[in-house]
């Protein structure tokens, strides 16, 4: 039990990483990646809510939706339940920190429509995950994404100074290194064999 | 002994490099003590610090080793001639300085004798005070020779334990051998000067750090420590290890936290030419007035160190030694790891130059070009303070002063280990120091606007306080004047009671103060008596009521509606009150003429009162009395509000003004009601006078037909102030009209029809005028045809109070004009706000606008010239 | 219950739509109370980074008021005295893209009144931001050097025109070592060097 819970959450972090081997939630991924404060608030951020999501989208679906044979309404009722949690997360982060509320700016709201959440919900509910593996699966995928971003923050922030050919400044020089970090994780697969 | 001192752990430094020493070729002769050369130069700023400050003047003589400048501040030291003569100018000269500048200087033209001054040595520097030693230090102008110059004092005057005394002997900068000549040929003076260090702080342990390339120097320090409680420390050759704290952590494994000084840790540092210094001054008392120079490259004939007068002209040195300036390819003070290129060769030398190095090209070729950064690290591993030389290149070229910081760019040495070792000859210190002083800058302009803000709140907090307290004299004014006028009034309420009580036939003023005065006369009637009070504060109230509405009105306060509501909820209250005064008014008599009979002044009254009640009992004409007072007030409160929303350029004032129109309209109908019913009532109205034998009523009688006969002249009043009101109105409309013509505004149609409403009534009441003024002199004659007269009394009681309204806010002519000022003001502003729109519009309005700003800008500018 | 639901399915459909939509709404009805937020911290931060010269250069009234604007939407670029460097920063706490200046960076200085000329018309220490001047009516004015923030807004007032701005000169304590300049070798690529390559 304990053992496939690790490897449920191995794979959520290294193996299907869901920025760089699944490719979901790049806006994030690219824009909120140039300093590392901010993508550390970004990290802590999205792993709250993306947790929060996955745990509340499962009992959604398990305990409204599935008795009532309603599960064609799966992705709308997700968006709400996300909508909801990433509100009441700005609200708190705009009460308890200003500065990470002013440093996250408008990508706090736009974690709503981070399509690594959703993508996390419905990917619960087609694995048939059970509340537990909803928590792990929801939590590892989150520590992916903030692992990815944090490392790819650093680099960007080296980037930012470096001596960079004109026509790879900015945006192209992101791209590549992110090429390269995703050639980087397509080395965990087959690291666990769910 | 000595074995065992060897023995001696030390701590290996990190990074650093080998460049080639070059020191032997000035190490091949003694020390050669020049005599005076030529004129002395000594720049105020020698040292790290404040300069000093010069205390001597031009054409003074001075004598060798006499003070010329003292210390300013804590971080400074003096200056003392190096020689005797006459101070030949105090000018700016040029200095050893990178950036090629001058600085003020002493010039003092030498008169050869080279006489000392009285020197007052301290020979027995272990009785005297700790204080006294170290002002005397101060005094004789010692700054740390390494090359930095820091006054020896601040170092020296630590409170803290000190558990190591380090006397720095290492120079560890290739070339420079003065320190080490120094120690070979004085060890016994510098030992006799480490032991007046150790009596100033007190160490536990001391160590003299020395380089194992300098051997005949270790020898020379081990025979002189003998059987001494110092330890000369030998450690393998390494740059940079004479760096303070550098040597501190490889003598002591103690590291100096950044931005610490050594004496956090327990350590004082001093070097090895400092500390001569410091027994020449103590126990000889001689300033430090020369020093030891190497002088050494391959550009001169005699390499060799030189103790040099401090303020001799570096070109006379190097003239001295054989210099070819053409085989040169510069000359740098101090070594080629730290040193700089001298700008001009006329600057003198000064307590820090401890080396003049004039290499030829292929000795130390300029640097080649930069090229890129190929991110090899070996500059991170160079350096001795364990930095990221490479990723600070990257930060400082990009400027991020956040990332240079964040990196530890202050902890930078400047020792130019990275820059050695780079392979593509980037010049890393160069950006280091740039980026420092951007740093410094940053924080500079930081302090300095931090300054600037508080010096603007304070300058905002004043006026806005300025402002208040004008505002409360102004305040205090207005009270004072308000206060001036409600004396006056009660003054004559007061009055009026008093007439009534004398003669209450006469009492017919102001018919409730009269009403007032009646009811005070008769003390126990309470409940009347609690309705006229009532009466009397609501009144009160009213009055505050509209003050604060006037002043919310200039202020264009927001509130402005709640005070309005107000103000009619408050008129309401007051003719509700009124009429129950009035209705207790009439009851009262009724039930007290039998008891007050006795009292012929009362019963009069009563009968009048009881007359009166009479006449109240015929309720439609009292009704429509009532309703023409009501209506009246309202009308006016619609008027202050019309003019009020007139003033703001309120949309609302055309609705108000139709109403008020419509409330007019009542208020005659009204009128014409009640003309019609009083020829009923006026029977018996003079029925009473008739009946009544009584001598007082027959003067009450007589007092009502002269009020009467004074009322007779009203209705030609009443219209020739309706005249006026209505011409005041057109005019005000004209205007309006003009106004919303220029601007194309559509209001203008509606209110050119209301105007021409205006001209008509103005019309109907000049012919009504017209009618009445011959009618009106013939009721002048006939007392009796008093009682046709149409108008009510309270209506002209009302007249009468905004007469003496009008005329006491024509006492005070300054406010007035304040507040026109105000208006006019409130009305360019609005003007301007418009005229903005307007242009951002690109509209063609904006001409016009322009012009009635203008306009209205001239009228206030003649009002304020009039105010002055 | 359950089973009438399942049966009508659009009712349940609705049903548990507006069920979930009320909590939530619930929810963060409860949070937008609970966790309300007062002030503007931003024109704080903003009003930092300006030099506080309280020119008026950006055309509002002082540093603090160009804060609050900044914060409504105002551009970054209009502060001379703060040039490139405020930009930047401001720049990077706003998170929006550097603009150049909206006018000639100015160099730094001072205002010096030519002590001769001075009617002591007060007018210019009415305008100095920083109640930098010094002087009474009709008596000599003069500028406090070290207060001066060179706003240059007591030049306009000055009836004679007394008032010079003097740039500030680097002394021995305010001079420092240059940035070296990037040799052309140290651009990698060729076409990134300007001038150099055709």
């Amino acid at each position: 039990m304990i053992q496939d819970l690790s490897f449920l959450f191995i794979s959520a972090v290294l193996v299907n990483n869901f920025v760089l081997v699944q490719f979901l939630g790049l806006c994030p991924f690219m824009g909120v990646s140039g300093k590392l404060e901010t993508a550390i608030g970004m990290s802590a951020a999205t792993t709250f809510v993306l947790t929060l999501a996955s745990v509340c989208s499962y009992l959604t679906n398990t305990f409204i939706l599935a008795p009532l044979g309603l599960e064609y309404l799966q992705t709308i009722s997700f968006i709400l339940v996300i909508a909801v949690v990433v509100q009441f997360t700005e609200m708190v982060v705009h009460k308890t920190s200003p500065l990470l509320h002013k440093v996250l700016g408008v990508f706090l709201p736009l974690i709503t429509t981070n399509c690594a959440v959703l993508g996390v919900a419905l990917l619960n509910i087609n694995k048939e995950h059970n509340f537990v593996e909803s928590l792990i699966f929801g939590f590892g995928a989150a520590a992916g994404f903030s692992l990815v971003l944090v490392l790819f923050a650093a680099m960007r922030e080296r980037l930012a100074v470096a001596d960079v050919p004109k026509s790879f400044q900015g945006a192209a020089i992101s791209m590549v290194t992110a090429g390269l970090m995703s050639l980087a994780f397509m080395g965990f697969s087959g690291l666990v064999q769910l | 002994m000595s074995a065992l001192k060897k023995m001696r752990k030390t701590y290996k430094l990190r990074g650093g490099i080998h460049p080639p020493e070059n020191k032997t070729q000035s190490l091949q002769s003694p020390i050669d003590v020049l005599p005076v050369m030529g004129e002395i130069v000594l720049p105020l700023g020698m040292h790290i610090g404040a300069p000093a400050e010069a205390i001597v003047e031009v054409g003074q003589t001075v004598l060798k080793g006499e003070m010329i400048a003292k210390p300013k501040g804590f971080v400074s030291t003096a200056i003392h001639a190096s020689t005797s003569g006459t101070v030949k100018a105090i000018e700016h000269r040029p200095i050893i300085h990178a950036s090629g500048m001058t600085a003020p200087c002493i010039v003092i033209e030498p008169d050869g004798k080279d006489q000392w001054t009285t020197l007052t040595p301290i020979l027995n520097y272990r009785q005297s005070e700790k204080n006294d030693l170290l002002e005397h230090i101060n005094n004789s102008g010692i700054a740390g020779m390494g090359g930095a110059g820091f006054p020896s004092r601040v170092k020296l005057a630590t409170d803290k334990t000190i558990e190591q005394l380090i006397i720095n002997g290492t120079e560890c900068e290739p070339y420079i051998t003065a320190d080490d000549i120094l120690m070979q040929e004085r060890a016994a003076e510098i030992v006799e000067g480490i032991e007046i260090l150790q009596h100033l702080v007190n160490p536990q342990e001391t160590l003299i750090g020395v380089e194992d390339n300098k051997p005949e120097a270790i020898n020379a320090l081990q025979a002189a420590t003998q059987g001494k409680n110092i330890e000369v420390v030998v450690f393998p050759t390494k740059y940079p290890s004479g760096g303070e704290k550098q040597l501190i952590q490889i003598l002591t494994g103690k590291e100096v936290k950044s931005g610490g000084l050594p004496a956090d840790v327990g350590v004082v540092c001093q070097n090895i030419g400092s500390t001569y210094a410091i027994f020449r001054a103590v126990k000889h008392g001689e300033p430090l007035i020369s020093r030891i120079t190497t002088l050494t490259g391959e550009a001169l004939t005699t390499k060799k160190n030189v103790e040099v007068r401090l303020g001799t002209s570096v070109q006379q040195l190097l003239d001295f030694a054989g210099f070819h300036a053409s085989r040169a390819n510069r000359v740098i003070a101090g070594g080629p790891m730290m040193g700089f290129s001298i700008p001009s060769l006329d600057a003198p030398v000064v307590k820090t130059t401890n080396c003049l190095l004039a290499p030829e090209s292929n000795e130390l070729p300029l640097p080649p070009e930069a090229q890129p950064c190929i991110r090899c690290g070996m500059c991170s591993e160079a350096c001795p303070v364990s930095l990221l030389p490479q990723q600070l290149y990257w930060f400082a070229q990009a400027k991020d002063q956040e990332g240079l910081k964040k990196h530890h760019l202050m902890d930078c040495i400047e020792c130019g280990a990275c820059s050695y070792v780079c392979p593509s000859n980037i010049p890393l210190v160069q950006y280091y120091r740039a980026s420092k002083a951007d740093i410094r800058q940053t924080a500079e302009d930081q302090k300095k606007a931090d300054y600037a803000k508080t010096r603007y709140e304070a300058r905002l907090a004043r006026i806005e306080k300025e402002e208040a307290e004008k505002e409360a004299k102004k305040q205090a004014r207005l009270k004072k004047a308000a206060a001036a006028t409600t004396a006056k009034e009660k003054s004559e309420v007061k009055a009026a009671v008093e007439r009534t009580k004398a003669a209450p036939a006469e009492a017919t003023d102001d018919p409730v103060a009269a009403a007032i005065a009646r009811a005070k006369a008769k003390a126990d009637a309470s409940p009347l008596d609690k309705a006229k009070d009532n009466v009397a504060s609501l009144e009160k109230r009213l009055k505050k009521a509209q003050a604060k509405l006037d002043a919310a009105k200039a202020n264009n306060d927001e509130n402005l509606a709640a005070f309005e509501s107000s103000l009619t909820k408050l008129q309401d209250k007051l003719t509700t009150a009124k009429a129950e005064l009035e209705k207790l008014q009439g009851e009262a008599p009724k039930a007290t003429p039998e008891i007050n009979t006795d009292d012929p002044v009362a019963a009069a009254i009563a009968r009048a009162q009881a007359s009166r009640a009479d006449g109240e009992s015929l309720s439609p004409e009292d009704k429509l009395n009532k309703d023409i007072e009501s209506l009246t007030k309202r009308i006016k409160a619609t008027e202050t509000k019309v003019a009020a929303a007139k003033e703001n350029g309120d949309e609302k004032a055309e609705i108000l003004e139709s109403s008020l129109t419509k409330m007019q309209d009542k208020l005659t109908t009204a009128q014409n009601e009640l003309a019609k019913l009083q020829p009923a009532k006026e029977a018996p109205q003079a029925a009473p006078a008739v009946d009544e034998n009584d001598p007082v009523a027959a003067a009450i009688a007589r007092a009502q037909a002269k009020r009467s006969g004074d009322e007779a002249l009203s209705p030609e009043d009443k219209l020739k102030k309706d005249i006026d009101g209505l011409n005041k109105r057109i005019n005000a409309t004209q205007e309006k009209v003009a106004t919303a013509k220029e601007n194309g505004d559509d209001k203008a149609e509606i209110l050119e029809s209301s105007l021409n409403k205006m001209q008509d009534k103005l019309k109907a009441a000049e012919a009504e005028l017209a009618k009445l003024q011959p009618a009106t002199e013939k009721t002048e004659d006939a007392a009796a045809t008093q009682s046709h007269d149409p108008n009510d009394p309270v209506a002209a009681a009302i007249a009468r109070a905004q007469a003496k309204r009008e005329q006491s806010s024509d006492l005070s002519p300054e406010e007035k004009r304040e507040k026109d000022i105000a208006h006019l003001e409130k009305r360019i502003k609005l003007t301007e706000e418009k005229l903005s729109e307007a242009k951002d519009a690109g509209d063609d309005k904006a001409e016009i606008l322009e012009s009635s700003l203008e306009k209205l800008k001239t009228k206030l500018a003649d009002l304020a010239a009039a105010e002055d | 219950m359950i089973e009438f639901l399942t049966e009508n399915a659009l009712l349940a459909a609705l049903i548990a739509l507006g069920g979930l939509a009320l909590v939530f709404g619930g929810i963060l009805g409860f949070a937008s109370v609970k966790f309300k937020v007062e002030g503007n911290p931003i024109v704080d931060q903003i009003n930092d980074l300006l030099p506080q010269t309280q020119c008026g250069q950006c055309g509002f009234p002082g540093c603090k008021p160009y804060a609050e604007a900044i914060a409504d939407g105002e551009e970054i670029n209009r502060c001379p005295p703060g040039g490139e460097a405020t930009i930047q920063h401001l720049a990077d706490l706003l998170d929006v893209e550097v603009k150049p200046l909206d006018a000639e960076e100015k160099v730094p200085s001072v205002a010096f009144i030519r002590e001769a000329e001075c009617i002591g018309c007060t007018k210019c220490i009415q305008a100095c931001p920083v109640d930098a001047i010094l002087g009474a009516a009709k008596q000599m004015h003069t500028v406090i050097g070290s207060e001066c923030t060179g706003c240059d807004l007591c030049t306009d007032p000055c009836p004679v025109d007394c008032i010079d701005m003097v740039p500030i000169e680097t002394t021995m304590q305010t001079w420092h070592w240059d940035l070296p300049k990037t040799p052309a070798q140290s651009q990698l690529i060729a076409t990134d060097r300007k001038g150099e390559v055709a």
